[in-house]
C-alpha cells in the first residue's frame, strides 16, 4: 500500500489523460452524482454527499471537502460497455439481393475514476454474461477492452447500501487496475493507493508516492471498516434461491405488486440487469433498415411478448420474474446472485420498494414451511 | 483462442426458394431456402433459425425439414405483425437467418425405443424433420407413433405427407380434432386420448411433444399415467426471443434461456416450473 496526497490525484488524472484514456467520474450534475468526462480534480463532487432511502435521493453538503464523500449515483458504469442504445447492422435491398454489414464498434479508451467495490463486481457479473457464454457479445468485448479502472473505496454506507450481505464490498478486493480509499484526518487529505494490475502498476509508477506507514494503513482499512458498520439494508441471503424458487405462489407478490408501478426503474439503474430488445426500422421506399439494440425491461408488458400475448401479462409475474432472477435464478444461470447490493433499485424505486424488505418478508412467512408443516 | 462461431446477430441473406401455401388461404405457409454464396449451415430437427425481413423485424421458426440438395424449409403461421408482413413474400426474394440456435429433440437417445411425437396444430412443423429422420433410419427405432391434434379438419397441415406416412406399416399415424365437420371420419377430441390408447412401451419409450403450452401440459399427464418417465419426455417451449443467444433475456423460464438451454428440454428439468402461471 502507498499514499498519494490529494493534489497528486489530479496528475494521476491527467497521466491517464496523457495514456490516451477519456477520464470518466462523478460530477454534480441535475441535482444527482452523475459520471462524465473529469478533466481534473475540480470537476469531482467536493464537498457533497448523498442521502438515501426508499425513493429519496438528495444531495448534501458535507463539512468537509472530501472528493468521493458521496456513495453511489443513479447511474452505473454499465451505460458506457452496455450502451442504452446500439446500432447492430445496417441493411439494404437492391438488384442483387439483401445485403447486411454489421455496425462499426466504438471501443474508445476510457478511464473508470471512482468505482466502487460493489461496481466491479457488477462489471465481473456482465463480463460473465456478455462473454462467459457460448457466445461473445463482441461489441460488449471490445470496449470492455479498453477500459481502465480506478476503484474507490466507499469512506461511509448509505442508506439503501447492502454490500456487506452480498459480500461484494465495501473494500475493493480484487478487480481493479488501481484502487484508492481517501483519508480526511487531522487537516491533511490523501489517499491510499493499491495496485491491482500490471496496467495499474505501469500507472502508479510514475506517480508521486510514498509507501504507507502504518498510521497509514490503519486509517484506510478503518475507513472501509466504518462503512462497513454504517450499511442502511441488510439482506440475508442463507438458502436465498431456494427460498424464493420454492416460494413463487407466496401472497406477497400480490402484496408488493399493488404498489409496484411497472416503471422499470430499477431495472435502468441496476449495475447487472441486461436485457435488452431490438428494433428494426426502415426507410420509406423500404430498401434500406437498421436494427438497433436498446435496453428493455422484464417490467414492460411487451417484454414477453410472444404471438397471441404476454407470457407475463400481470405486474405480479413481471416483479416476480424481476426479483427472482436478480436473487435466484442467477445463481443457476451464471453462479452468482444478480444482485451486488449497491441499493439502487431500492432508492430509485418511485414508491420505495425495497428488495430486502421483499425478501424478508417471503422469510418470515415461508410457504414452504407452512406446506411442511401441513 | 479457438475459432469462434461466426457473428451470431448477423444474419445471412438466403433466397426464398419457393413458397408452399400449407393451409388454404395461405395463413400457413412453407418456405424453402437457400444462402446466398456459402454453405447451409445445417441444424438439427429441433433447433429453430432467426428469420428477418428488411426492416420488419425478427421471429424465431423451428426448422420445419432439410430440403434437398443444401436447403432448408421453415413452416410460418401468419399470426403477429413480422409473420404477416413474410406471407406476403414471393419466390426470389431474399430475407435474412441467423442460426441454427438451440437444443434438438433427441433423435440419438431415442434409438432403440419406441418413439412417440406428440404434436398439436403447428406443432407438428418442429417435429417433421424427426419423423424425417426416423423413417430414414428406421431400423433404428422400435415402434413409432405419431399422434397429431388440430382444432378443426381444415387445420390438419402437411396432409400429402401424412397420407403417405399413414400409408406405411412402419409407423402408426393418429390424427384428431378438437371440432369434426361433415366430412370428417377420424378420431374427435384432445391429443391425450389418442396417448391414452397406448400401444407403446412406457419405460422404453422417448415422446417428443411440441404444441400449444396447454396441450403440453395435458399431454405430459397423459404420458406420466401411461408411464413414460419425466426424464424421457421432451417439450420444445416457446417464449419471446430476440438476440437467440442468451443475452437479451426475454426468453427466460425460471432458470433457463430458452434460446441457448432449449428450446427442446427433457420434462424433469421444466417439472418444478411447469405449473407456476405467468412464469
Amino acid at each position: 500500500m502507498q499514499v498519494i496526497e490529494r493534489e497528486e490525484l489530479d496528475r494521476l488524472i491527467g497521466l491517464l489523460a496523457g495514456d490516451g484514456y477519456e477520464v470518466i467520474g462523478p460530477t454534480l450534475r441535475d441535482d444527482a452524482i452523475q459520471y462524465g468526462p473529469v478533466r481534473g480534480i475540480e470537476d469531482l463532487p467536493a464537498g457533497w454527499t448523498d442521502e438515501q432511502d426508499g425513493g429519496h435521493y438528495r444531495l448534501r453538503r458535507r463539512d468537509d471537502r472530501a472528493l468521493f464523500g458521496y456513495v453511489v449515483g443513479p447511474q452505473s458504469w454499465k451505460q458506457y460497455l452496455f450502451p442504452p442504445s446500439q446500432t447492430i447492422f445496417r441493411a439494404r435491398r437492391d438488384a442483387d439481393g439483401l445485403h447486411m454489414e454489421p455496425a462499426p464498434v466504438q471501443a474508445p479508451k476510457r478511464a473508470f475514476l471512482g468505482m466502487r467495490a460493489c461496481e466491479l463486481h457488477a462489471l465481473a457479473i456482465q463480463d460473465q454474461v456478455f462473454t462467459e457464454g457460448p457466445y461473445v457479445d463482441e461489441p460488449y468485448e471490445r470496449r470492455r477492452g479498453s477500459i481502465f479502472r480506478v476503484a474507490v473505496n466507499c469512506g461511509q454506507a448509505g442508506g439503501t447500501c447492502f454490500c456487506v450481505s452480498m459480500e461484494t464490498g465495501p473494500r475493493a478486493d480484487r478487480g481493479f487496475d488501481l484502487a484508492l480509499t481517501e483519508i480526511l484526518e487531522g487537516g491533511r487529505h490523501y489517499f491510499t493507493l493499491e495496485v491491482g494490475s500490471d496496467a495499474g502498476q505501469a500507472v502508479a509508477d510514475r506517480l508521486s508516492a510514498s509507501q504507507a506507514g502504518e498510521d497509514e494503513h490503519r486509517a484506510s482499512m478503518a475507513a472501509t471498516e466504518a462503512a462497513a458498520a454504517q450499511m442502511g439494508r441488510q439482506l440475508d441471503t442463507q438458502d436465498l434461491p431456494a427460498l424464493l424458487m420454492g416460494n413463487l405462489e407466496h401472497p406477497r407478490w400480490d402484496e408488493v405488486a399493488d404498489r409496484c408501478l411497472s416503471c422499470a426503474n430499477c431495472t435502468m439503474v441496476c449495475p447487472t440487469c441486461f436485457c435488452s430488445s431490438v428494433h428494426d426500422s426502415a426507410d420509406l421506399a423500404g430498401s434500406e433498415a437498421v436494427r438497433e439494440r436498446v435496453w428493455d425491461s422484464c417490467f414492460n408488458q411487451a417484454f414477453s411478448y410472444i404471438a397471441g400475448g404476454s407470457i407475463r401479462s400481470t405486474p405480479v409475474s413481471r416483479y416476480r420474474q424481476w426479483m427472482t432472477h436478480k436473487l435466484a435464478t442467477w445463481h443457476e444461470q451464471f453462479g452468482t446472485s444478480g444482485c451486488v447490493g449497491c441499493g439502487r433499485c431500492i432508492t430509485w424505486c418511485p414508491v420505495g420498494i425495497d428488495i430486502t424488505e421483499e425478501a424478508a418478508a417471503i422469510r418470515a412467512t415461508d410457504q414452504r414451511r407452512k406446506r411442511r408443516d401441513g | 483462442m479457438s475459432a469462434r462461431p461466426r457473428d451470431p446477430m448477423l444474419p445471412r441473406s438466403y433466397r426464398i426458394e419457393s413458397v408452399e401455401s400449407e393451409l388454404p388461404g395461405g395463413e400457413v405457409f412453407s418456405w424453402t431456402l437457400r444462402p446466398r454464396g456459402g454453405e447451409l449451415e445445417v441444424g438439427q430437427p429441433g433447433q429453430f433459425n432467426m428469420l428477418y425481413q428488411l426492416g420488419i423485424g425478427e421471429v424465431p421458426i423451428s426448422i420445419s425439414a432439410l430440403g434437398e440438395d443444401g436447403t432448408l424449409i421453415h413452416t410460418i403461421r401468419d399470426v403477429g405483425g413480422v409473420t404477416r408482413n413474410m406471407a406476403a413474400l414471393s419466390a426470389g426474394e431474399e430475407i435474412g437467418v441467423r442460426g441454427p440456435f438451440g437444443t434438438a429433440w433427441p433423435v440419438a437417445a431415442a434409438e432403440g425405443h419406441d418413439v412417440l411425437l406428440v404434436a398439436g396444430g403447428i406443432g407438428l412443423a418442429p417435429l417433421r424433420p424427426v419423423i424425417h429422420h426416423v423413417l430414414a433410419n428406421r431400423e433404428r427405432y422400435r415402434r413409432i407413433f405419431l399422434l397429431y391434434g388440430t382444432r378443426q379438419p381444415a387445420d390438419i397441415l402437411f396432409r400429402k405427407e401424412l397420407e403417405r406416412w399413414r400409408g406405411r406399416f412402419d409407423i402408426d399415424v393418429a390424427v384428431t380434432v378438437d371440432r369434426a365437420d361433415a366430412s370428417w371420419r377420424g378420431d374427435v377430441g384432445v391429443v391425450t386420448r389418442l396417448i391414452e390408447r397406448g400401444g407403446f412401451d412406457p419405460r422404453n419409450s422417448i415422446a417428443m411433444v411440441c404444441g400449444p403450452e396447454v396441450m403440453m401440459r395435458f399431454a405430459v399427464m397423459s404420458l406420466e399415467r401411461r408411464g413414460v418417465p419425466a426424464r424421457q419426455i421432451y417439450l420444445s417451449m416457446e417464449r419471446n426471443m430476440q438476440c437467440a443467444v442468451g443475452y437479451c433475456g426475454h426468453c427466460q423460464y425460471g432458470g433457463h434461456f430458452i434460446c441457448k438451454d432449449g428450446p427442446v428440454f427433457p420434462y424433469d428439468r421444466l417439472e418444478p416450473l411447469f405449473d407456476v402461471r405467468e412464469l
